[in-house]
C-alpha cells in the first residue's frame, strides 16, 4: 500500500522482501483502473448522454447499495468465509421497517430497526458460523432462504408503502450537487474499510485467518472471534444498504433485491480478492464498483439488451482474472 | 475541481442540445418489458413497431431488464432517462417501487404511461389496461352464445371461490346474461386453479348435465384441463369449451374441435395502442385526464377513468384461423 521509494538495487541483497503476491496485487488495481479509464473513455464516445453529471450520478445507484455490501464482503472472503445471504437480509430488514412503518413509527426508529435487524441476521449467521463451526457457504444459503421466507410469509405478495417523506431522504436525496447520499456513504465506507483492513490490526488478523486460520490462532489472534465480528459487519453493511433501497424504492416487497449477492460477489472477484481467501484489498473493490457501475450505465445507454450486458460482465470477470495469470505463465 | 466542472457542464449543455435538436425531428419511444425474452413482449414490441411505421417520426427503444426484477426495470429506466427519450411505456414488475424513478422522469419533462401492469397514479400519467372486467364479462358468454344459436345449458368453471378477477367476470357476465337468450347457466364449479381437480369437476359437470353444450372456464389453468376432459369423455363437438386461456396451451384443444374458440389481450395490439398513446401524450394532441379520449389508431378510442385508466378493448378471439400464428408467441 504504501508507496515504496526504493532505487533499483541489481543484484543487492534487499533488506526488506517485497512480496511477489503484493506486488501482483498493485499491478492487478493499476490494470482494473485502467479498464475503468477505457470504459469511461470509450462511454463518453459512444453517447452524447454519457459525460452528463446528473446522468453519472443517477447511474451510481447501480453500484452503490451493492459496494456497500462488498466492502463487507471482501473482509469476509479474505478471512476465508462467505456470505451468500445478504440479499435475503437485504429483504427482511427492510420487511421489518415496512411492519415497523405501519406500526407508526418515525424515520429515526426505522433507521434503528434497518440497523438492529442486519445486525441481528448477521449474528445468526456468525454464530452458526464461528460459535457451532459450520461451513458458512452451507449456512449462508440456508439463511439466504430463510430470512426471504419470513418476508414471504409477512408480506405473501403484498407490499409496504407509504414510508414517511423524510425517509427517502436516504436512497433520494443529495448531499450537495449531484453527490448523493448513497455515493456519499460509498466514499465514506470506502475510506473506514479501506483502514480498517489495510492499516489496523484487526485488518492483519483477517489477512492471517485467511491464508492460514489453524497458525493465527497459534499467533494468539481470537480467530473465531474475528470472524463472528465480519459477519456481524456483513450483516450491519447490508442493512445500511437496505436501509438505502428501501428509501430508493420507497416501498418494500419481499422480492426486493433478488439476485444482489451474486453481484456483490462478483464486485469483490472483480477487485481482484481471492475467493479462497489470504489476499484483496479494498482499493480493487472500489474500483471494481465503478466499472461494474459503468459497463452497465454505458451499455444501458446504448440500449444493449440486459442479456448482452450479464455475457459482457462476465466476459470482463474471467477476463480482468485471468489476464495477470496468463501474463505471468508467459513470463515464465 | 473547477477546470472539471467545466468540462462537465460544457458537455451536460452540449448534449442537452444534441438531444433537443434530435427530439424536434422524431418522437423516441421507449417500451419497457418485465423482462427480455418473453414472448409476451416480444409480441407487444412487434406492435409497437407497427404503430411507429404507422404514424411514421416515431423510433421504438425496446429493452428491459433480464429478470423480472423492479430494481433491474430502474436502472433501464434510468438509462432511458439519460438518454432523453419522449416517453416511456412500461408494464411495470412492481406497482410501487417504480414509482419514485418514473416521477423523476416526468419531472424532467418525460411521457410515462403503463400497460398491462400497471404503477400506482402518482408513478405515471395513465395506465393501459388490455381489457376491463365488463368487456371480460360480456366476451366469455358471448363466446359460448355465438356457437349456440338456438341456446342451451352452460356451465362455467372458475378458479377458487375466492379468486378476486373472476368472481368480478362472472358476476359481469351475470348482469349481462339477459343479452342472450335461451343461454341457461345451469352451475358455477370451482377448479382451484389445479389442473386435476378443475378436470374431476368438469367430469363431474358432464355427467350431471348431460344436456350441457358448452363450459365457460374463465381461468388458464381450467380451461385446458375442461378441455382434456370432455375430450377424454368424447364429447368432443357436443361440449364447447371457452373461456380464457392461453394461445401455446389451447393450440391442441383448438384444432381437435373441444374448443371452438376462446379468448385473451392481444399483445401485439397491447405495444400498438400504448405506442399510440405514448405519442399522442408526448406530442401534446392529447392530455392525459379523467374523462379524456385518446387515440389509440387502428384500435379506437380509449377513455380514461378517474384513475387516469383506460381499457383497451375486449379481449381477442382465438380460433383455428388464427391459432397458429398466436401459439408460438405466447
Amino acid at each position: 500500500m504504501s508507496v515504496t521509494s526504493e532505487e533499483p538495487r541489481g543484484r543487492q541483497i534487499p533488506d526488506r522482501l517485497t512480496s511477489p503476491l503484493r506486488k501482483a496485487l498493485s499491478s492487478w488495481e493499476l490494470l482494473l483502473f485502467g479498464v475503468a479509464v477505457a470504459i469511461f473513455i470509450a462511454n463518453s464516445f459512444a453517447s452524447p448522454w454519457f459525460l452528463d453529471p446528473w446522468n453519472l450520478s443517477d447511474a451510481s445507484f447501480n453500484f452503490t447499495e451493492k459496494a456497500l455490501i462488498a466492502f463487507a464482503m471482501a473482509m469476509l472472503i479474505i478471512a476465508g468465509d462467505i456470505d451468500l445471504s445478504v440479499a435475503s437480509i437485504i429483504a427482511l430488514t427492510s420487511t421489518m421497517m415496512g411492519l415497523a412503518m405501519m406500526a407508526g413509527a418515525p424515520m429515526p426508529v426505522l433507521v434503528l430497526v434497518g440497523l438492529v435487524t442486519g445486525l441481528v441476521c448477521g449474528a445468526f449467521n456468525g454464530l452458526l458460523v464461528a460459535g457451532f463451526g459450520l461451513p458458512s457457504i452451507v449456512v449462508t444459503i440456508g439463511t439466504m432462504s430463510l430470512f426471504r421466507g419470513i418476508s414471504y410469509i409477512v408480506l405473501g405478495d403484498g407490499a409496504f408503502t407509504g414510508y414517511p417523506a423524510s425517509f427517502a431522504y436516504f436512497g433520494q436525496g443529495y448531499v450537495w450537487w449531484v453527490i448523493t447520499f448513497e455515493l456519499f456513504l460509498f466514499a465514506l465506507f470506502a475510506v473506514i474499510f479501506g483502514v480498517l483492513l489495510h492499516k489496523t490490526s484487526f485488518g492483519r488478523a483477517v489477512y492471517a485467518i485467511g491464508n492460514n486460520a489453524t497458525a493465527a490462532r497459534f499467533s494468539g489472534i481470537r480467530v473465531n472471534r474475528i470472524r463472528f465480528i465480519l459477519f456481524l459487519q456483513t450483516g450491519l453493511m447490508s442493512g445500511i444498504a437496505a436501509i438505502c433501497l428501501t428509501s430508493r424504492l420507497g416501498s418494500t416487497r419481499p422480492s426486493i433485491a433478488t439476485g444482489f449477492e451474486l453481484e456483490v460477489v462478483t464486485m469483490v472477484v472483480l477487485g481482484g480478492v481471492s475467493i479462497l481467501g489470504g489476499s484483496g484489498s479494498i482499493p480493487g473493490v472500489v474500483i471494481a464498483a465503478l466499472v461494474m457501475g459503468l459497463v452497465t450505465f454505458g451499455l444501458g445507454l446504448l440500449n444493449v439488451p440486459g442479456i448482452v450486458m450479464s455475457i459482457i460482465i462476465g466476459a470482463l470477470l474471467i477476463g480482468v482474472i485471468a489476464l495477470p495469470r496468463l501474463w505471468s505463465m508467459w513470463r515464465r | 475541481m473547477g477546470i472539471l466542472t467545466k468540462i462537465m457542464t460544457t458537455a451536460a449543455v452540449a448534449t442537452a442540445l444534441i438531444a433537443t435538436s434530435a427530439s424536434a425531428e422524431t418522437k423516441r419511444i421507449a417500451i419497457v418489458a418485465k423482462a427480455l425474452g418473453i414472448g409476451f413482449f416480444e409480441a407487444a414490441a412487434k406492435g409497437a413497431n407497427e404503430a411507429a411505421a404507422e404514424l411514421g417520426d416515431v423510433e421504438i427503444i425496446y429493452t428491459g431488464p433480464t429478470d423480472t426484477t423492479a430494481e433491474g426495470q430502474i436502472e433501464v429506466i434510468n438509462s432511458l432517462i439519460a438518454q432523453r427519450v419522449d416517453a416511456i411505456a412500461v408494464s411495470a414488475n412492481d406497482t410501487d417501487a417504480l414509482v419514485p424513478t418514473l416521477k423523476r422522469a416526468m419531472d424532467r419533462g418525460i411521457t410515462v404511461i403503463s400497460w398491462d401492469s400497471g404503477v400506482a397514479p402518482e408513478g405515471r400519467q395513465m395506465h393501459l389496461n388490455p381489457s376491463s372486467n365488463p368487456l371480460i364479462g360480456n366476451t366469455i358468454i358471448k363466446l359460448a352464445a355465438d356457437h349456440l344459436p338456438e341456446g342451451g345449458d352452460v356451465a362455467v368453471l372458475s378458479a377458487t371461490t375466492t379468486s378476486t378477477n373472476q368472481n368480478i367476470w362472472i358476476e359481469e357476465m351475470t348482469k349481462v346474461l339477459p343479452d342472450y337468450p335461451g343461454i341457461n347457466v345451469v352451475a358455477t364449479v370451482y377448479g382451484d386453479d389445479l389442473a386435476d381437480k378443475s378436470y374431476r369437476e368438469t367430469q363431474g359437470l358432464l355427467q350431471t348435465y348431460p344436456d350441457l353444450k358448452a363450459i365457460i372456464a374463465p381461468t388458464s389453468v381450467g380451461i385446458v384441463a375442461a378441455a382434456q376432459a370432455v375430450t377424454d369423455a368424447g364429447k368432443v363437438g357436443e361440449v364447447n369449451v371457452t373461456g380464457l386461456g392461453l394461445p401455446s396451451e389451447m393450440a391442441g384443444h383448438v384444432k381437435s374441435g373441444a374448443s371452438q374458440s376462446f379468448a385473451i389481450w392481444n399483445p401485439i395490439d397491447l405495444g400498438y395502442a400504448a405506442t399510440y398513446i405514448a405519442y399522442e401524450l408526448a406530442s401534446d394532441k392529447a392530455e392525459a385526464a379523467p374523462g379524456a379520449e385518446i387515440s389509440m389508431g387502428r384500435i379506437g378510442t380509449v377513455t380514461l377513468d378517474d384513475n387516469n385508466e383506460g381499457a383497451m378493448s375486449d379481449p381477442f378471439t382465438y380460433d383455428a384461423s388464427n391459432i397458429d400464428e398466436f401459439s408460438s408467441i405466447f
